[in-house]
């Protein structure tokens, strides 16, 4: 069983294979988390916006990617555009699906975490002479930042995993890589082996996220 | 009425230390059936711990304890059924905020003592009119005043018959003007002749009511006897310390 | 053809829809099927480790917590992929509808468990010790005042974790589940019209957006007055 499973010849031959999928999954991460960051701000800061008709577009933009399951999503794009005219490939595909689900999600982050810093802030700003944008970005942001840092993390954290969505369209990241091989092998090791991949690298920071979740209650 | 002769409580050497600090250093006790013991002391002098330790809310480290003849401390003691014989009432009232007043005193009627709903809800009722909230029988903790609060924690106390009450600080998270309604009925509690160990800070209410006052200061009781006595003619200099600090106040 | 027609006959084309409406409407029970599942047996699981957690046995403890880190920091398309690749090699086939339930399940009962353990630290210490002063045993106290107040807390961040999850069903097209996705997907390579697939999104839509309102209800449900 061990055997079966811990294969280690298996797995040295599989290794190099995987680590340049592994490659690929930080390329994406790399990628997709700032431009899903940058999205979500604009997002977030055009919801706190007064005019109906530019935050009503919003919402619909957000809850319809949140309530979307991303592999629908990236299937849609990748093998429904192309019906279309539109033939963008894996990796277009999957940076464009990733980025609306991503961008959505931290969009309604940061929105909430705006909403969470009192008025008075920007009002004390603004009496200083501030103008609006340089209160938002002094003064305003980095509070909201602080103040939904667990549920940052968390959204990077879910980024990171999202991107083995990119096998079924056959990116060869790490997952895509390590099913190859296991069909290649006819034995289950280097999917082990992903997975502890995956577990050293996103380990660490599901512990800083447990740890920033257990002071966001204790502070309560 | 006059304390009865028996001890309901009988605490010999009792010590508890939390790490490397002790709490409570060698403390001797015995409450009398119908007797009303008050305790004083600065904060930090281990008042709150010596009640918390009567129930095993702290474990202490060392020493005995028999209530009502059973010995508490025994690992062989249903912790439970002496808990539900000795009352309690916190600072912070501590009510279930999910549940009714009536809700609040019913839940170890029915649990523990596996009362009927209507029998638990006539007993709660009941306990309730004692401490003058008849008519809040329905509502959340969060409708009611400190006050109402902590009068129904204390009907939750008394529903379930106990022999003794023990009080930690009942009236120090309240406004001012909702303290009067609380000593009210723990007056009232007092005339009807429970067995009370009170923590608090109300010496009014101490000079009034207690038999006897207790001053404790770093874990020790340094001075006890009638409230006269500690009041008008404390023996001791930390007691007289205590009290001049108290009444300048 | 306009333009605009042209991309409706492409994307919704009625014809298309109409024919495999009947395949995603059964790959809509199966995706219905399968989130019930995950949901019930996820969250259970879930609520009996963090009660498991609170008798603070040392071992216990730490193995909860490697459990709980371990499904938090694996994607869930890999731990279907393991156990429905993997498990032929241990002697066991399940289903890729098993797989994906079992799979989808435990890691929603890693998030639940770190959600409920939250909720139930959260609950002050006071309340314990007013329900124990009164004679009540650790587990009646845990059952009857603490988890009813941690179970409101933690309602509104287990709703959206437990919408996150349930949208990993579709992640059963993987592993051959012939849930909406995997339907849409076959439609559309019998008919070279993604309207299928259209009809699937659609499918998805009409499926979360009341489990989203459902999750509202219980918020406020479950609210007590404070």
């Amino acid at each position: 069983m061990l055997q079966t499973f811990f294969d280690l010849d298996i797995m040295r031959a599989a290794l190099p294979y995987l680590l340049q999928g592994l490659w690929t999954t930080l390329l994406l991460v790399a990628l997709v988390v700032p431009l899903g960051l940058a999205g979500g701000l604009i997002v977030a800061l055009l919801s706190t916006s007064r005019r109906r008709s530019v935050r009503w577009p919003l919402v619909v933009y957000v809850d319809f990617f949140r309530a979307f399951p991303p592999l629908v999503l990236l299937i849609f794009i990748y093998a429904g555009l192309p019906f279309a005219g539109l033939e963008l490939g894996a990796f277009a595909s999957v940076a464009i699906g990733f980025f609306l689900n991503t961008s959505s999600y931290y969009g309604e982050i940061l929105r909430a975490g705006i909403e969470s810093v009192a008025r008075g802030q920007m009002e004390a700003a603004r009496s200083t002479g501030l103008t609006k944008a340089q209160a938002m970005a002094w003064v305003v942001l980095p509070q909201a930042v602080r103040n939904v840092l667990p549920d940052l993390v968390g959204n990077t954290l879910e980024v990171a995993k999202l991107t083995s969505l990119a096998s079924v369209v056959a990116l060869p990241e790490l997952l895509f890589a390590a099913r190859s091989a296991q069909s290649l092998t006819f034995n289950p090791s280097p999917i082990v082996l992903a997975a502890l991949i995956y577990f050293v690298l996103l380990w660490p920071f599901v512990r800083l996220l447990s740890r920033l979740e257990h002071r966001t209650l204790a502070g309560r | 009425m006059a304390p009865g002769a028996r001890p309901v409580l009988s605490i010999r050497g009792l010590r508890k230390s939390f790490g490397s600090v002790e709490v409570l250093k060698g403390i001797d006790l015995d409450v009398r059936a119908r007797e009303l013991v008050f305790v004083i002391g600065p904060s930090g002098s281990g008042k709150s711990t010596l009640l918390r330790c009567c129930n095993r809310l702290e474990e202490p480290t060392d020493g005995s304890i028999l209530f009502d003849g059973i010995d508490v401390l025994s690992p062989r003691t249903d912790i439970n059924a002496v808990r539900r014989r000795i009352g309690m009432v916190f600072q912070s009232f501590n009510l279930y905020p999910h549940m009714t007043a009536a809700g609040n005193v019913m839940l170890a009627l029915r649990r523990v003592l596996k009362k009927g709903r209507a029998e638990a809800d006539a007993i709660a009722r009941a306990a309730l009119a004692r401490v003058g909230l008849a008519d809040k029988a329905g509502s959340y903790p969060g409708e009611l005043s400190g006050g109402q609060q902590q009068r129904v924690a204390i009907a939750r106390a008394l529903a379930l018959e106990p022999v003794a009450v023990l009080f930690d600080e009942p009236t120090s998270a309240l406004d001012p003007e909702l303290v009067g309604s609380v000593l009210q009925v723990m007056r009232e509690l007092r005339e009807a002749g429970m067995t009370m160990v009170v923590v608090s800070h109300e010496m009014g209410f101490a000079r009034a009511a207690a038999d006897r006052v207790l001053f404790m200061d770093q874990g020790e009781i340094v001075e006890e006897g009638p409230p006269a006595q500690i009041f008008g003619a404390p023996r001791h200099a930390r007691t007289r310390a205590f009290i001049e600090q108290i009444v300048r106040h | 053809m306009t333009r605009w027609e042209r991309f409706l006959d492409t994307f919704f084309n009625v014809e298309v829809m109409a024919r495999y409406l009947p395949k995603i409407a059964e790959g809509f029970v199966v995706t219905v099927e399968l989130a019930l599942l995950v949901v019930v047996s996820g969250l259970a699981l879930g609520l009996l480790l963090a009660v498991v957690r609170t008798l603070r046995v040392r071992v216990l403890n730490a193995l909860i917590v490697l459990y709980v880190d371990l499904f938090r920091a694996l994607p869930p398309l890999v731990v279907i992929v393991l156990v429905y690749f993997g498990g032929p090699a241990a002697g066991w086939s399940p289903s890729g509808f098993v797989a994906t339930w079992l799979s989808l399940a435990v890691v929603l009962s890693a998030f639940a468990e770190e959600i409920f353990w939250a909720g139930i630290l959260a609950v002050p210490r006071g309340q314990w010790e007013a329900a124990r002063s009164t004679g009540l045993g650790a587990l009646q106290t845990l059952g009857w005042v603490v988890l009813p107040q941690a179970v409101r807390m933690t309602v509104p961040p287990l709703t959206n974790r437990t919408i996150a999850i349930t949208k990993g069903t579709a992640l059963g097209s993987v592993v051959a589940v012939s849930e909406i996705l995997s339907s849409a997907q076959t439609a559309v390579s019998f008919s070279f019209n993604p309207s299928p697939l259209t009809l699937g999104a659609a499918a998805y839509l009409v499926l979360f957006i009341p489990v989203v309102m459902l999750g509202r209800w219980v918020e406020t449900r479950f609210a007590w007055k404070r």
